[in-house]
């Protein structure tokens, strides 16, 4: 479903990603690991085509096409979303009106009779992430997300922010999202193959998915990859330094 | 009616307005006082019809009355609700009662500029509405100014009485026709808010490139009495220069200015709202949202605060959508009293390019990203606009094409 080669991007005036390589293939959740300010973020703006994000060598390419010089929009529409760590405040834009648009009066209109599955019933008449709790943010971009439904997701650090109450649903939802086979939350008989990739640093987001592969990145190149499960037990025991060392020795084993 | 000192007054036929550029009134002919006579809204002819709509005017259900004039005299007027609310002419209320002398030329100085002195020395008729104490008005009544032929000058004088405990909506739309665009349209607008009273005035405008406009406001306010004035500009416009003054002079009087504005290639824009706050525990707010394309915008805000307790706050937001034009926010705060809280807040900028791409990565393209935020600031700006607007704004702002 997605392949990169060799990306290079450089964001905020210095390179970021040195030459990554990924490939993730159609209904595979992928887990990215990596201390702060290793790139993870700036991978996800990349391929969400965000201006923030300069690709100076390398491609991107998505469903069979290169998607490395097209807009936001048109990746959008080619059915990659993004539910961002920070999403900007939208000052006067209603978020039932943002949701209503993203549904684009098709199918997912549905979406609107089901906000308060996503416990956003009062935020419909609110601006866009202005004066949002670190829930509410990951709530509302959730159902954002259901009413675009995306056949591959971006989420950077879905759980951060969220009371340990609120998680419950905001995993739901995402769980939802990736492998519910129904569209915008509706059930139905299309068969969905949705794929993701997905930031964590704490891995509590893999109580509810089940992630295939687990990606360590660091200094802007992937470093090392497994199943998430292991990865993980390894960076809780060892920290990142030590678990990418000790992979890469058994790599060249 | 003539109680000021005409020579004074014909003197001030000299004075240019305080702001905006200079207009030659004489290069205009006075408009007819005898326009065609519309019974029935739904009866006029359909360009007028059109032109009507397109600043709210629209059928004569879910409102009160409708008062309407072209170029210079009154060309319908309907009331459905004459138990508690009264429309008539300038003329005809001044003929029928001795007392409406009382309220003319009192809110507004007929030397104040050239464009007050003529609407003065003309004795220019206008619509009149008054609220009888305690009344409360169901539905909103409309007025409409439209300026029918070319090269005309219109001067209207309009007198707004609110009494005693009373309220109601005012929706008034002014307008040219695609013949007429090359005129000066001078509306001025005295307003008298007895204590307790409410009044939310809006008023759209819709001209033409050339068109030269000089509204000039003043209202009155009361003891608990609460204002508050809507401006919508999002058509092109010539030369545009406005500044209406609400005077808080009852314990506890509010005052709200809203004001949405575009200033597009070749528009002139100088509007905004003044506050003066003379009695204790008043309050006001001056809010404006404009978008230069283009075009030069000055948006002023100007709160004086006379009186302790007073509390006033002033916002003045713009968004600049292309190179060229200029833009000018001018938030001025004044007082010469120690327990005053008086704050403003001025932006003007781009549109975040975070905030389109954000909307863009849920498959939006980028003009309708730019349309959508632009609709929210602007609307943003009015808290409780009148639903029959809201139709009105989207149709401008979707004409204006903001998104490109």
């Amino acid at each position: 479903m997605l392949e990169i080669k060799n990306l290079h991007v450089r964001a905020g005036g210095r390179e970021i990603l040195k030459g990554i390589d990924l490939t993730i293939p159609d209904g595979h959740t992928c887990v990215l690991f990596g201390p702060n300010g290793s790139g993870k973020s700036t991978l996800l703006a990349a391929i969400m085509g965000y201006g923030s994000t300069e690709i100076t060598e390398g491609r991107i390419v998505f469903k069979g096409q290169d998607i490395t010089r097209m807009s936001v929009d048109e990746r959008a529409k080619l059915g990659i979303g993004m539910m961002m760590q920070r999403p900007p405040n939208v000052t006067g834009v209603k978020l039932g009106d943002l949701v209503k648009a993203t549904a684009g009066g098709g199918d997912c209109e549905g979406v609107l009779d089901k906000v308060d599955t996503f416990g956003m019933d009062r935020f419909m008449d609110r601006d866009v992430n202005v004066g949002f709790s670190g829930g509410e943010l990951k709530r509302s971009e959730l159902l954002q997300l259901t009413a675009q439904q995306p056949d591959f997701v971006l989420l950077d650090e879905p759980e951060s922010g969220v009371d340990i109450e609120s998680m419950a649903l905001v995993g739901q939802k995402v769980r939802e999202l990736l492998y519910d086979n129904s569209v915008c939350g509706v059930k139905s008989n299309v068969n969905r193959d949705v794929s993701s990739l997905v930031i964590t640093h704490t891995g509590q987001i893999l109580d509810y998915i089940g992630a295939d592969t687990a990606y360590i990145m660091k200094d802007g190149t992937i470093r090392c990859s497994g199943r998430p499960a292991d990865i993980l037990k390894d960076i809780r025991e060892k920290g990142y330094r030590e678990c990418i060392e000790c992979r890469s020795r058994i790599v060249k084993l | 009616m003539q109680k000021q000192d005409s020579e004074a007054v014909k003197k001030a036929l000299g004075k240019a307005g305080a702001y905006g550029e200079d207009i030659d009134i004489d290069r205009f002919e006075a408009g007819t006082r005898n326009p065609e006579a519309i019974d029935d809204i739904a009866d006029a002819d359909s360009s007028l019809r059109e032109t009507m709509s397109h600043v709210g005017v629209t059928s004569e259900e879910e409102r009160s009355g409708t008062i309407v004039f072209i170029d210079n005299g009154m060309s319908h007027c309907s009331n459905r609700e004459q138990e508690g609310v009264e429309i008539l002419s300038t003329r005809q209320a001044f003929e029928k009662y001795d007392w409406v002398k009382d309220y003319m030329w009192n809110a507004m100085s007929p030397e104040k500029d050239k464009y007050t002195a003529k609407t003065y020395l003309e004795e220019s008729d206008g619509y009149f509405i008054r609220v009888k104490k305690g009344y409360k008005a169901r539905h909103p009544v409309q007025t409409c100014m439209l300026i029918k032929r070319n090269k005309t000058l219109q001067n209207l004088h309009n007198i707004i009485i609110m009494e005693e405990g009373s309220s109601l909506e005012i929706i008034t739309g002014c307008s040219t026709t695609h013949s007429s665009g090359d005129s000066l349209h001078v509306g001025v607008s005295e307003i008298y808010l007895q204590d307790d009273s409410n009044l939310q005035f809006s008023m759209i405008h819709s001209w033409g490139k050339e068109t030269s406009v000089r509204p000039r406001t003043a209202a009155t306010i009361g003891k608990g009495a609460s204002y508050t004035n809507n401006y919508i500009l999002l058509n092109p416009v010539g030369s545009l220069q406005s500044y209406p003054v609400s005077s808080l002079n009852g314990e506890g009087a509010s005052c709200t200015f809203n004001t949405m504005c575009l200033a597009e290639k070749g528009s002139n824009v100088d509007t905004g709202g003044i506050a003066v706050l003379n009695a204790s525990g008043t309050n006001a707010q001056i809010m404006s949202r404009s978008i230069t394309k283009g075009g030069r915008m000055i948006a002023r805000g100007r709160l004086v605060g006379n009186a302790p307790g007073a509390k006033a706050h002033l916002e003045c937001r713009s968004l600049v959508l292309e190179d060229g034009g200029m833009t000018l926010a001018i938030p001025e705060l004044e007082t010469s009293v120690a327990d005053v809280e008086m704050t403003h807040e001025a932006a003007v900028g781009k549109i975040a390019r975070d905030q389109i791409e954000y909307l863009m990565s849920r498959g939006l393209t980028e003009d309708e990203a730019i349309g959508m935020i632009v609709r929210g600031f602007l609307a943003g700006s009015i808290e409780g606009l009148p639903q029959s607007l809201r139709k009105e704004i989207d149709e401008a702002i979707e004409k204006a094409n903001l998104g490109s």
